[in-house]
C-alpha cells in the first residue's frame, strides 16, 4: 500500500474517532461546558492535560530543535516540564478550593476589583491567540504535506475541525477527546523511536538507549559517537553547553513559569472531583508528559547520528568518504521536494559535503567548497525520521496522524479558553451580568468561532510570526498571571492595586522588550535594536525576559500593596479559607 | 483555636513547599546547568551526568516531587482534620 493511502487511512481513522468522541458527550449546560462537572478523574486528567499541553511544538518541533542544538535543548525539557511543580504546590489545589471557572474570576474575586478581572483577560486572550496561530500554521503544515493538499485549503480544514468538536463538545467533549488523542500521540512518538533505538544500540527503551554503547561494534556509547563524528565535520560538540549560562538559566525559568501561567493548563484543574486530586492530577499529567519529553533526547540525538551516518559514510577527507547524490535514499529526495531540504553541488563532484565552514579549517585540502546542505530545517526530523530510519510506511502515517492530534489538541483547549474568558468574564461577568446559562453558552461558541477565524486568518497571512511568538506567548503568561495568582494566594497583604500595577508593569516590560529587538507588533522594520547578543540589556535574550518581567511584577506587587489600604477583611478570610481543602463541594453554581 | 491550627497547618505547608522547591532548584538548575561542567566528568552507562540531569534525571525527579509533595499534604490534610469527605 502507497504511504499516501496509508496516511489516508490512519489520518482518517484517528479523526472519526475524535468527532464520534466529540458528539458522543456533547454538552449539555455551562458547567458540563467549561468543566466537565468536575467529574474526570485524576489519571484521566493527567492525560488530557498532557494532550492539552503537548502541541505541534513539542511534537513535531523539539526533537529537532534537540537534534541541531544538543545540551543547549535541555532548556526547553526542563521548561517545559519543571513548571507544573510550581502548577501543583504553588497554584493548582488553591484555585480548586476556590471552584469557579476561570483563572481570571479568581484574580477578579481575589482582589475585589473588576479591572484586575479584565486585565487579566486581557492577558490571558493575547497570550492565548497567539499561541493558536502558532498551532493553526503547524495544523496547515502537517495537513498539506500528508495529505497532498495546498497549504491554505490545509488550515481550512482544520478549522472546520477544530471548530466541530470544541463548539459541539466543550470541555467535557474535548476532555474525553484528548484522552484519545494522547493516546495516538504519545504511541506514534514511542513506535519509531523503539524501532531507531533498537537498531542502532539493541536497546529497546530509547531513554536507555541514549546512555548506551553503539550497536555497530565500535564499542563506543551513542553520545561518544556523535560528538566525535560533530567534531570530525567541524561542528560543535552535542553535549557541550553554547548558550551563556545566564540565558540557560532565565529561559528555563521563563518556560517554567509561563507553563504555570497558561490559561488552558490552570483551567484543567478545575475539572477534577477534589483539592487533593488536583494536587496528583498535576503529577499524573507530568507522568504522561515526561513520557514524551524523555523519549525526545533519544529521537533527537538517533536523528542527528542517522542524517550524519547517511552523508558521512567513510573517514572524513577521504575519496570516497561522502555519499553519492546519485544513490540518495528516497526520503532526502521528497523532502527536498518540499524546499525543507537544499543541497548544493558546490565542488561539483557529485557527492555531498555536510560540516560545519567554520569549524572544519581543513576542509579545502579534501577539495570541499563549501557545506552543501544549504537547508536543513529542523521542523523535517521528527516527520522524516522514521523514513530516514527505514520503518514501514504505517509508522510514518502513524507519525502524521500523531502530530495532527498534538496540534488540533492544543488549538481545541487553548480555544476553550478563550472562548471562557469572553463569554463568562467580559460578558457574564462585567457588560452582561444578566444573561441566562443558554446565552452565555451561545456567545462562548460565538467566540470559539471568531477566535478561530482570527487565528486561521493569522495562521494563513503570518505576519513575520514564527517560534519567538511562542516564547512570548510563555514571556506574557509568566510576566502577567503567574505572580498575580501566587500573591493572591501566598500573601493576605495583597490588594487590588497592587496587583493590577503588577500585571502591567510585568506585561509591559515583557512586551516592550520583546518589541525592541524584534520589531513593535512584530513588524520586523520597526525593531529599533539589532537581535543579537551585544545590544542585549545584561546580554538577556528576548525570549527569556519573561523571567525578569515576573521578578518586576513581584516586586511592584509587593511594594503597592505595602504602600496602600490592607485588603477588606471579607478577602482576608477568602484567603484563610482557599488555604485547606476542607468544604471544597462542588463547583458553586451560578 | 480553630485559626491557631489553621496557621500551623499553614506553616507546614509553606514549609513543605519551600523544601520541595529547594530539590526542584538543585536538580534542575543546578545539576543541569549551573553544574554541568564538572558533573560532566563522571559517566554513568554512556551518559554524562551533568547531560544526564539536563536531558533526563531532572523531568523523572520533578515527577517524583510532585507525587511526594501530594502525598504529604495528604497525611497533613488528615493530622490537621482539614480533609475533604
Amino acid at each position: 500500500m502507497s504511504l499516501k493511502v496509508m496516511t489516508y487511512l490512519v489520518v482518517g481513522a484517528t479523526f472519526a474517532l475524535y468527532i464520534y468522541i466529540a458528539i458522543r458527550s456533547k454538552a449539555k449546560d455551562t458547567n458540563d461546558f467549561y468543566v466537565a462537572s468536575k467529574g474526570v478523574h485524576p489519571v484521566l486528567n493527567g492525560m488530557a492535560t498532557g494532550a492539552d499541553w503537548m502541541s505541534a511544538a513539542s511534537f513535531i518541533s523539539m526533537a529537532g530543535l534537540i537534534a541541531f542544538l544538543g545540551y543547549d535543548a535541555s532548556v526547553y525539557l526542563m521548561g517545559w516540564t519543571g513548571g507544573y511543580c510550581l502548577l501543583a504546590m504553588l497554584l493548582a489545589p488553591y484555585l480548586r478550593k476556590f471552584g469557579k471557572f476561570t483563572v481570571s474570576e479568581f484574580i477578579g474575586e481575589r482582589y475585589y476589583s473588576n479591572a484586575a478581572r479584565m486585565v487579566a483577560v486581557l492577558c490571558l486572550v493575547t497570550a492565548s491567540v497567539t499561541y493558536v496561530i502558532g498551532q493553526m500554521k503547524g495544523i496547515g503544515v502537517v495537513f498539506s504535506r500528508s495529505l497532498g493538499v495546498s497549504f491554505e485549503v490545509g488550515i481550512v480544514i482544520g478549522m472546520i475541525i477544530v471548530f466541530i468538536y470544541a463548539v459541539f463538545g466543550g470541555m467535557k467533549g474535548v476532555t474525553n477527546t484528548q484522552i484519545a488523542q494522547y493516546c495516538v500521540l504519545i504511541f506514534a512518538y514511542t513506535v519509531p523511536a523503539v524501532f531507531i533505538s533498537l537498531t542502532l544500540t539493541g536497546m529497546p527503551i530509547p531513554q536507555l538507549g541514549l546512555g548506551s554503547t553503539m550497536a555497530d561494534g565500535s564499542g563506543l556509547a551513542l553520545l561518544e559517537k556523535l560528538d566525535g563524528t560533530l567534531v570530525e565535520l567541524g561542528f560543535a560538540e552535542y553535549t557541550a553547553q553554547k548558550l551563556s549560562t545566564t540565558n540557560m538559566l532565565f529561559l528555563t525559568m521563563s518556560l517554567m513559569i509561563g507553563t504555570a501561567g497558561l490559561p488552558h493548563v490552570i483551567m484543567r484543574f478545575f475539572t477534577v472531583p477534589k483539592v487533593a486530586d488536583a494536587r496528583s492530577s498535576a503529577g499524573w499529567a507530568l507522568v504522561f508528559i515526561a513520557l514524551l519529553y524523555t523519549t525526545a533526547p533519544a529521537v533527537g540525538a538517533m536523528a542527528r547520528m542517522n542524517l550524519m551516518d547517511t552523508i558521512q559514510t567513510g573517514a572524513v577527507g577521504s575519496a570516497d568518504g561522502n555519499i553519492e547524490y546519485a544513490k540518495v535514499p528516497q526520503w532526502f529526495k521528497s523532502w527536498e521536494a518540499t524546499g525543507l531540504l537544499k543541497f548544493e553541488d558546490k565542488n561539483g563532484d557529485g557527492r555531498i559535503q555536510y560540516y560545519d565552514e567554520k569549524g572544519l579549517k581543513n576542509a579545502e585540502s579534501f577539495g570541499w567548497k563549501g557545506n552543501e546542505m544549504i537547508k536543513v530545517d529542523r521542523d523535517i526530523m521528527v516527520l522524516a525520521n522514521p523514513e530516514i530510519a527505514g520503518l514501514p510506511n504505517w509508522v510514518i502515517a502513524l507519525v502524521t496522524a500523531g502530530g495532527i492530534a498534538a496540534a488540533l489538541s492544543t488549538a481545541a483547549g487553548l480555544l476553550l479558553a478563550i472562548a471562557t474568558a469572553v463569554s463568562h468574564d467580559v460578558l457574564k461577568g462585567w457588560l452582561m451580568p444578566n444573561i441566562s446559562d443558554q446565552q452565555e453558552l451561545k456567545y462562548s461558541r460565538i467566540a470559539i468561532g471568531g477566535a478561530i477565524l482570527v487565528a486561521g486568518y493569522l495562521g494563513l497571512n503570518p505576519p513575520g510570526f514564527a517560534a519567538q511568538v511562542v516564547a512570548l506567548a510563555f514571556g506574557l503568561a509568566a510576566s502577567s498571571i503567574f505572580p498575580a495568582i501566587m500573591m493572591g494566594i501566598f500573601s493576605k497583604r495583597a490588594n487590588d492595586k497592587g496587583a493590577i500595577c503588577g500585571m502591567l508593569a510585568g506585561l509591559g516590560t515583557t512586551l516592550v522588550y520583546i518589541f525592541i529587538y524584534k520589531g513593535w507588533f512584530f513588524f520586523k522594520s520597526t525593531a529599533m535594536l539589532p537581535d543579537n547578543v551585544d545590544n542585549w540589556l545584561f546580554g538577556i535574550n528576548p525570549q527569556a525576559f519573561g523571567f525578569v518581567g515576573a521578578c518586576i511584577n513581584f516586586a511592584v506587587s509587593y511594594m503597592v500593596s505595602n504602600m496602600t489600604e490592607e485588603p477588606p477583611e471579607r478577602i482576608q478570610q477568602l484567603v484563610e479559607d482557599i488555604r485547606v481543602p476542607i468544604g471544597s463541594g462542588e463547583a458553586q453554581d451560578h | 483555636m480553630v485559626d491557631k491550627s489553621r496557621e500551623e497547618y499553614w506553616r507546614r505547608n509553606v514549609k513543605l513547599v519551600t523544601g520541595c522547591l529547594i530539590v526542584w532548584f538543585i536538580v534542575s538548575f543546578g545539576f543541569g546547568i549551573i553544574l554541568v561542567h564538572p558533573l560532566n566528568a563522571i559517566m554513568i552507562g554512556g551518559y554524562k551526568l551533568g547531560f544526564w540531569f539536563a536531558q533526563q534525571g531532572s523531568m523523572y525527579i520533578f515527577v517524583a516531587l510532585i507525587f511526594f509533595y501530594s502525598n504529604k499534604m495528604g497525611k497533613l490534610d488528615k493530622e490537621f482534620g482539614v480533609e475533604e469527605e
